[in-house]
């Protein structure tokens, strides 16, 4: 794992001083709250619905198990015991007291972990793929490249007043666990004729106009593509739309420009910017490639393993659902479930992250990551070891087999916490899943994504869940649209609206509907839910949510779209 | 005829905690909506709501809530309000859980 340099640690102590200085000062009042609040949010400290906010950066989702503890004493010591683990690999503590947060971020920093740029408009927290130097898929390590961006991006003086919040995320894996293409620069890392290069995604997005990134560059060399990513925000920066701020994210300016515009863009900024870059950066990159370095991966036998998986059906329901394959023989990949049936998704008790950090550091070679469907993995774990960490996980309520299920939801704050929400989304996560599990058909309905937003911001990531749900006001009551075929994989694609929302009490039985609907027309048990989507169409879910009335105008309106093209 | 004004509280987050917390009739800040003073008169809910603003020492983000008065007193009109006066309903630990 990386870790700080002097000057990495000097800075943000630095930082904090600076912070808790202005907080003196706005309680004092000498700073007023219009002075206070970009100075609060260039710190990650928001005002919520009932409380203060703050949101801590865990860069690509790595941290240690001493990290771990530390943000269990501060959920603890200045919160409610509890903190919430987000799509963007971010924690937020939803209680702090104002005056309590200079305390709180210096007892990050302690742990090389700060709240800077996890607001603002900024390039924010890089993100990855939660299995990052574990998948047996991966060609390269994405952390290395994550981390580099980081450091380059933290206060860079250039890109600290850009029009609009700015995201990039990384995958090392073909399978792209990091949802690349729905991010303002998306990375993949790919090899060719034996060459490892990265091919750059741009545009993609979420929130109110939702979009999927286009190839920007198919094939760019390792050593370029700093100055590179520096020539796109560049250009962003300087064409971006700063008159509407809902059209002043890079998505906007590719459509309004065209790809082929903006890469031309790029590439004359990019000439221009190039003989900067010295080598400097690929020396560091080298540095922080060491930081990177894989355990020493045990060998021995996992007899065991075999042996517990047959005597034990509840180990083998966790062992096939919540492992996945590890790049080492011998090892696996563990997530941490943290949607038990009926909980918030995505949060974790002071106690159960110690728990994790125990595991992490008993049989774990000392690593976590936080995975942007809000759960947590511990990357490196022998099979030997694996009975031992679930019936840990089992005692602290951890080992909910249901990874990637229909249970295993995303879902955002909303209204329970979020000051910009129209409805709420953890009472209908919640609803969801524990309605699936008295049913008993989660294994039965198999590989089922849906995510959940409280507001058109799509913090929840509906438009890329199987089944996307958002919640939305309809003159002062709670309304939830239903978008279906919605896709996060490398493949990404937007879900199509079914039609008209559902209230809060009607938004499970619709759920149960279009689940019955896919029980009833999937060819068998192995085509999932958004193979039969695709294959079936709208139609038949359609039918299921809104009886034939509705299926029967849909189809003829697809019908005249299709004589009139 | 001048359009109906729908009574409203004023209502913030205190400075330091950020709690939930209403004006009542005697200035004072509250954290029960049930004593907060519902404004029926749209004049006078504006001046109360200026004078809250220039507490900024105190407390951020005032503004005017519709409530619909009640005997028990101003109950909200929108679900939002409902939340802020209760706490999450994920836990029981927002206001719900404060005996005061
Ligand atoms: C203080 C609470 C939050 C606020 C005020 C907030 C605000 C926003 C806003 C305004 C947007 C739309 C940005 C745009 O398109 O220009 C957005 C997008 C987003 N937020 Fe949040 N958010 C909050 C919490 C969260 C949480 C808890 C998560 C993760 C669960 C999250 C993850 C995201 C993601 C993934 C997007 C996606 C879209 C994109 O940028 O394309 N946010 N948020
Ligand atoms: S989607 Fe809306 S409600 Fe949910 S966290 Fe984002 S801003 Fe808040």
């Amino acid at each position: 794992m990386y870790t700080y340099t002097e000057f990495d640690a000097a800075f943000v102590a630095e930082r904090n001083r600076q912070f808790r200085a202005q907080v003196a000062r706005r309680v004092d009042g000498s700073l007023t709250e219009d002075e206070f609040k970009p100075l609060r949010l260039m710190n990650g400290l928001y005002l919520q619905l009932h409380a203060y906010m703050l949101r801590v950066a865990i860069p690509y989702g790595t941290l240690n198990a001493r990290q771990m503890r530390q943000l269990a004493m501060i959920a603890e010591r200045w919160d409610k015991g509890y903190g919430h683990f987000t799509t963007r690999q971010n924690i937020q503590f939803n209680w702090p007291e104002l005056a309590d947060v200079p305390d709180i971020l210096d007892a990050l920093g302690e742990v090389q972990m700060h709240a800077i740029q996890t607001s603002g408009n900024t390039i924010r927290n890089v993100t990855a793929d939660h299995f990052a130097g574990a998948a047996a898929d991966e060609v390269a390590d994405p952390r290395p490249i994550a981390e580099l961006i980081r450091q380059w991006s933290t206060d860079h003086p250039e890109f600290q007043f850009l029009p609009r919040k700015f995201k990039v995320a990384v995958t090392g894996s073909p399978m792209d666990r990091a949802v690349t293409l729905a991010h303002d620069i998306g990375l993949r890392i790919v090899r060719r004729d034996g060459q490892i290069g990265y091919q750059v995604l741009v545009g993609g997005g979420l929130g109110r106009t939702p979009m999927i990134g286009k190839v920007l560059h198919d094939f760019l060399p390792e050593e370029d593509l700093l100055p590179y990513i520096e020539a796109v925000v560049s250009v962003w920066n300087t064409i971006g739309r700063r008159d509407n701020k809902f059209k002043a994210r890079i998505k906007i300016t590719v459509h309004e420009h065209g790809i082929d515009d903006i890469r031309a863009r790029v590439d004359a900024r990019y000439a221009l910017i190039r003989p900067q870059f010295t080598g400097i950066d690929q020396q560091m990159l080298g540095a922080i490639r060491n930081d990177f370095a894989a355990p020493v991966f045990r060998v021995a036998p996992a007899d065991n393993y075999g042996a517990v998986r047959a005597a034990d059906p509840v180990f083998r329901a966790w062992a096939d659902t919540n492992l996945s394959e590890h790049r080492a023989p011998g090892y696996s990949i563990v997530s941490i479930s943290l949607k038990a049936h009926g909980e918030t998704p995505g949060d974790a008790s002071a106690d159960q992250m110690r728990v994790m950090a125990d595991l992490a550091e008993r049989f774990g070679h000392d690593e976590l990551r936080i995975s942007h469907e809000q759960n947590v993995i511990l990357p490196h774990v022998h099979q030997s070891d694996l009975p031992a960490v679930h019936a840990a996980l089992r005692a602290a309520r951890l080992a909910t087999a249901n990874i990637g299920l229909i249970s295993d939801i995303i879902a955002c704050p909303g209204m329970d916490y979020c000051a910009l929400a129209t409805a709420r989304s953890i009472p209908i996560a919640q609803e969801i899943a524990t309605r699936f599990d008295a049913l008993k058909l989660e294994h039965e309905i198999g590989e089922m994504k849906i995510k959940i937003s409280g507001c058109i911001n799509a913090c929840g990531h509906h438009h890329v869940g199987h089944i996307g749900i958002l919640g939305l006001d309809r003159a002062g009551v709670e309304n939830y649209q239903i978008t279906i075929g919605g896709d996060g994989g490398p493949d990404a694609q937007l879900g199509d609206r079914t039609g008209p929302g559902f209230s809060a009490d009607d938004i499970v039985p619709a759920i149960e509907a279009i689940m019955q609907a896919y029980l009833a027309h999937r060819t068998d048990a192995s085509e999932t839910f958004l193979a039969t989507y695709r294959r079936l169409g709208m139609n038949p879910f359609k039918t299921a949510l809104y009886g034939e009335a509705e299926a029967a105008k849909a189809a003829r309106r697809k019908a005249e779209a299709y004589v009139a093209a | 005829m001048p359009r109906e004004f729908t009574p409203k509280v004023v209502t913030a987050n205190t400075l330091l905690k950020g709690d939930v917390v209403y004006l009542a009739a005697d200035d004072s800040w509250t954290p029960h909506l049930a004593l907060a003073d519902i404004l029926t008169d749209e004049a006078d809910a504006d001046l109360r709501v200026l004078d809250a603003q220039a507490r900024a020492a105190e407390v951020v983000g005032v503004y005017l809530a519709d409530m619909t008065p009640t005997a028990s007193g101003p109950e909200p009109t929108h679900f939002r309000e409902d939340f802020r006066r209760t706490g999450p309903s994920n836990y029981f630990h927002g206001k719900q859980a404060d005996p005061s």
